[in-house]
Order: structure tokens, then sequence, then C-alpha cells
């Protein structure tokens, strides 16, 4: 027992040390549970598409206040903001989202198909087709226009390098594809052919595609690659705001299309958890003049303009605005046209070409 | 040095045939400093001269914001539970593997590196095929309420498995190389395996499990990959440090995030510090696993 006593001391110490390295992180790890759940009067997660990460944290403040003065009750709004189409991925496989406010109603009708935690009817529980504001796909390039850009023809000239993100995984770029789509239409007077030679000149000049809006406009902006990005109207916005105002011009094309976000409660996750009336009462409140005005802060363009700041409003050009029912078909039809595997997008789009 | 080349002190002989001139061995050893500074300094510097470009008060402001007290807080939780049982199971791992033959010994041995070969991205997608909605344990989820993806267990869970190899690694060539003797000394003179295992074995290997508890640690704070895919990204709930600093900077908040990676930064300069202190006291008993 010689070199037991020996090294005793020292073991003990070493083993009270370990002990107490565990407890500390058990009751840590208790005390972060613990408090997750007193500090929760009525939890509600907004799951959203990439650029309205501005727009719903000035949504929550306003709606929260609104609650507590009608009810009394505190609110702990969440939000997670990714490209669209990932979002509804992550919902279909278990994101507990208690209502879902995407770029694109296919997004939400991925998550009615394939989990069936959202009714089919969603889009007829809200006005304007569930879209409580809409926006448009402009261009934003640098400050002097030094490459001439003003329209969707200047996007496939020879040496102009284009940013738009992935239309397999990103809604925003499925707008902006449609949008270029209907503009070339337009202009070779549906000669198909010339369309696609078109499309196909307009990804021949773009080097990289992200995989979200967000991350097109920061390879743009922050890290300064490209002539030019094509965008959603309140990114472009965004970005021209954040980078300093001297650094880029937003353009405006002759032609685009009209976007139409949608909003839905997820029903299977609110009638589990009994948020149901809460998040009826948020996508509504949307709707309201005075989320309306937020709405037109943030750069997306109100349905209501009757609160809104006329300031606010002076920033949304009129221009011509495709639309996805009447010249496309509906979404059904434009994705199986144009993005389904296979599809339109996948033959004129080969990487490193 | 007019000394004919054989008639040279041997050794000096033989050390000047292995080595070569002056000058390349100069130019090698600037090069290291040079690659060295360019790649790991200057990506330093700039995350501490970024987190600061807005003034100290952004600084602070940005750190004493509530999301990210809760990421810094999740990020601390997700570590003291990773890591302890990492260090359970790797202190058993070793010991199994050093002390006893058993049939698919050396399978035992590959298995417990698989998550040094495997992609953390597809870690959190298996994971996210197990225990999601439609995931192979959907209905016993359901049936008991629990969720693990796209919420804290998720987290533990990814980090868990990308940390596993790190105590094993360290601590199976010390124990294989220091033997049984004394453990068997201790027991013949009478210790009941419990005494032996706390005044023999842990002795024996602190260093080494200490050494393998810090770059575990280390790892488990700083996990990006498979805690990406599993987290779902709500603010204020389940992002980590790595995860929040891209939420700011997807949010044009360069600062912020670059604040936020300077806390990053600064746990991997600590890791570093004490590191370096275990190296340079316990060389010897480090010695084993650091051959390896």
């Amino acid at each position: 027992m010689l070199s037991g006593h020996k090294s005793s001391p020292r073991t003990r110490s070493l083993a009270r040390l370990l002990f107490a390295g565990l407890l500390c992180g058990m009751s840590f790890g208790g005390l972060m549970t613990g408090t997750a759940q007193a500090q929760a009067p009525a939890a509600m997660l907004n799951v959203s598409y990439d650029p309205t990460r501005e727009l719903y944290k000035a949504i929550n403040a306003a709606f929260a206040a609104e609650w507590k003065t009608k009810t009394g009750q505190t609110l702990d709004l969440k939000a997670s903001h990714a490209g669209s189409g990932a979002q509804a991925r992550a919902i279909i496989d278990g994101l507990k989202a208690d209502v879902v406010t995407l770029a694109l109603a296919p997004d939400i009708d991925a998550i009615v198909k394939q989990s069936g935690k959202i009714a089919p009817d969603w889009q007829k529980r809200l006005p304007n087709n569930s879209s409580p504001y809409l926006s448009t796909i402009l261009f934003l390039v640098k400050k002097g226009n030094p490459k001439g850009i003003k329209d969707w023809d200047d996007l496939v000239k020879p040496g102009v390098q284009v940013i738009t993100p992935n239309p397999k995984t990103s809604g925003g770029a499925r707008w902006n594809y449609l949008a270029a789509w209907g503009f070339a239409q337009k202009k070779f007077g549906g000669d198909e052919v010339k369309v696609v030679e078109f499309i196909k000149a307009l990804f021949k000049n773009a080097p990289v595609l992200d995989t979200g809006a967000r991350g097109s406009t920061l390879t743009f902006a922050q890290r300064g690659i490209g002539d030019v990005l094509i965008a959603w109207e309140n990114d472009a916005f965004l970005a021209f705001e954040e980078f300093g105002t001297d650094r880029f011009e937003i353009i405006t094309p002759s032609l685009s299309i009209l976007a139409e976000p949608p909003v839905a409660v997820v029903d299977q996750v609110v009638d589990a958890n009994g948020n149901r009336k809460l998040a009826e009462a948020y996508l509504q409140f949307l709707y309201t003049p005075a989320a309306q005005k937020i709405i037109a802060k943030n750069y997306l363009r109100p349905i209501d303009k009757s609160a809104a700041d006329a300031n606010d409003l002076k920033r949304f050009k009129d221009l011509p605005l495709l639309q996805i029912d009447r010249d496309f078909g509906g979404w059904d039809q434009a994705n199986k046209k144009h993005f389904v595997d296979g599809a339109s997008f996948d033959q004129i789009y080969s990487p490193g070409k | 040095m007019t000394k004919s080349f054989l008639q040279r002190d041997p050794i000096q002989r033989d050390r000047d045939m292995v080595r070569e001139s002056r000058l390349v061995e100069r130019t090698l050893i600037a090069l290291v400093f040079v690659i060295l500074a360019l790649f790991f300094f200057a990506p330093m510097l700039v995350v501490f001269v970024e987190a600061g470009r807005k003034g100290l008060l952004a600084y602070f402001t940005a750190i004493a914001d509530p999301e990210t007290k809760s990421a810094i807080k999740m990020t601390l939780m997700v570590a003291t539970l990773a890591v302890p049982i990492n260090a359970l199971f790797g202190l058993a791992a070793a010991w199994a593997i050093a002390r006893f033959e058993f049939p698919l010994k050396n399978l035992l041995v590959t298995l417990i590196d698989l998550p040094f070969s495997v992609s953390p991205v597809v870690v959190g997608l298996s994971f996210v095929v197990l225990f999601g909605s439609r995931g192979y344990f959907a209905p016993l989820l359901v049936q008991y309420n629990l969720q693990i993806i796209f919420a804290w267990p998720g987290l533990v869970l990814a980090t868990t498995f990308v940390t596993f190899p790190f105590v094993a690694r360290e601590l199976i060539p010390l124990m294989q190389q220091q033997g049984v003797e004394d453990e068997e000394a201790a027991l013949t003179l009478g210790a009941c395996p419990l005494k032996m295992f706390l005044t023999v074995t842990l002795p024996n290997i602190k260093w080494g499990l200490i050494y393998g508890i810090l770059l575990c640690n280390a790892r488990a704070m700083g996990e990006f990959g498979a805690v990406a895919v599993v987290s779902g990204r709500i603010r204020g709930m389940t992002t980590t440090l790595p995860l929040q600093v891209e939420v700011l900077y997807g949010g044009f908040d360069l600062s912020g995030a670059f604040a936020i990676a300077s806390i990053l930064a600064g746990l991997a300069l600590v890791t570093l510090i004490i590191k370096t202190v275990l190296e340079w006291r316990h060389a010897a008993d480090l010695a084993a696993s650091q051959r390896h």
C-alpha cells in the first residue's frame, strides 16, 4: 500500500476536480432547461426565407407589443431564416414552426404534399392568396454603372458577370429566372429557341450560384464579385443602405415579375402545442395597416397602402410586372417546365461551361 | 577545414551529410514563418480588427445581445454534455482496447476513428434521417413527445458524434505503452478494482486524459457542419456560437459576426496556451500519445 499512500492525495484532488467539473456541467445543463421553461410564457416560431430578417424583427416587436396590451401575455417570438426551399425541407423533417413565411407558394405546397402538416386549402385562408406583401426583382450594380446595365438584354452581353442564386434551392432565384424568361419571350415574340439561347447566355455569365438570395447579395456586395446582382427588391434596397449608398446603384429593368411571398399556419404544430389562436392572430396582424406600414418601411410592397409613409411608397417604381398565374400558367406548370429535374434550367445550365 | 572529408570527426561528417546547406535551411525556416503568418496570424488578426472596427461600445453591444448570450449558453451547454460523455467513453474504449484481447478489436479501433473520416454534414443528415419527422425513430419520438433534431438534444448528439475519438485517440497508445504491470501490482497487493483505477490507472493517464478532453472541448465548441444541419437555426434558441456567426454575417451585421468570431478565436487561443503548457510540463507523460 506504499504507492497507494503516496499517490492518493494527488488522485483524490484530481478525482474531486473531475467530479466538481461534472457536477458543474450537470447543474448548468439543468439551469439551462429550467430557465428555458420558466422564460417561455408563449413562444412561437416563424420559419422564414432569407431576406426577411429585418422585416420580421420589426414585425415581431410590433406584434408582441400589441398582443401584450390586448391580452396581457408576454410573447417570445422566435425566427429562423434560410433559403426558402431549405426551410420547407426542415419543416418536413420536423422543425416545429408555428407559422411559415416563405418566398413562394410551391415551397408551402411541398410541406402540404410531403408531410401533411399544413392543410391543402392554406392559400384560401388569408386574403390575397395568403400573400400579405408583394415584391419584385431588380438589379443592383456598382456606383456609376460601369458596364452600362439598363435591362435584361445587357446581362447576356459578353464580359458581364451576373450574380444570381441557384433556382434549385432558392425561391428568389426562381422569380429571377422567370422574369428573365418572360422578358426574352416578349423580346423574341415567343420564339422558344431564341428564348432558351437568351437564358443560356445569361447563365453563362453567372460565375457562381449561391444557395440562397442572401448568399448572392453577400457575394456581390460584400465580396465584390460580379457586375450585376439580380435581387429581390427589398434585398437590393437593404444592401444599398447597408453597404453605403455611394457604392451601389439600383437599376429598374423595363419588365419584371410580381413576386407573391405567401404565409401559412402550420396546422399540425399549432394544434399540438395550442398555439393556433396566437399563430392565426400573428398572420392576420400582417394585413393590418400598422403592419403594412412596417412592411413598406422594410422595402416590401404593401397590399394596403393606407397607413404607409408616402416616402416609403415613393421608392417602389411602377413597372410592368409579369404574373405567375397569368403569364406562366401557375406554379405547377412553371415548375414542371423550368425547375424539376431535367426541365429547362437543367438543360441550359451546365456548371463551369 | 583543411582536413579531407574522411579525416573529419565521423559524427560531424554524418551530420553534415544529412544537413542541407545553411541557405536552404534558413530559406525553409523563413518560408514556414511566412506561411504561418499568412494562413494563421493574418486571419486571426483580421477577426480582432474587424470585431473592433465599430468601436468598443459596438463590440460589447454585440456580445451583450440576448441572441449572442443564448448562443454562448447553448455552446457551453453542448460542450458540458458532449465532453464528459466522450471522456467517459474514451476512457472505457481505451481501457478495453489496451487491456484486453477480443475478436474484432481492430474493427473497433477503426470504428472509433470513423467520425474523423466522415464529413460532418453527412453526420448531421444521418441524424435527420434517424430522428426527423419521417425518420426511423419518428413514431417513438411522437409517442413520447420528444424533439431531438432542431432542438438542443440534436446539437448535443451531433457534437458528441463528431468529437467522439479525441479522448480515446489520446489514451489508447498511452495505455498500451504503459502496460498492465502497475495495475497487476496493485491488485496483488490487495487493492479492489475501483481503488486500483483511482490510485494507479488514473494518475498514470491523467495528463493524456486532460489533453484529450482539451482537444475534444475545442472541437465541441467550434463545430459547425454537423450542428448546422440539425439546428434549424432558431435564433436565440438553437444557435451555437459558430452558427450565430453565420446568422449575423447573413444579416449584414459584419462587426457583430466578427465580435462573436473573436470569442471563438479567444477560446482557440486559450486552448492553444493550455495545450502548450501541458506539452511543456508533462512532455514525458504525453510522449506515447504524441508519437502516435
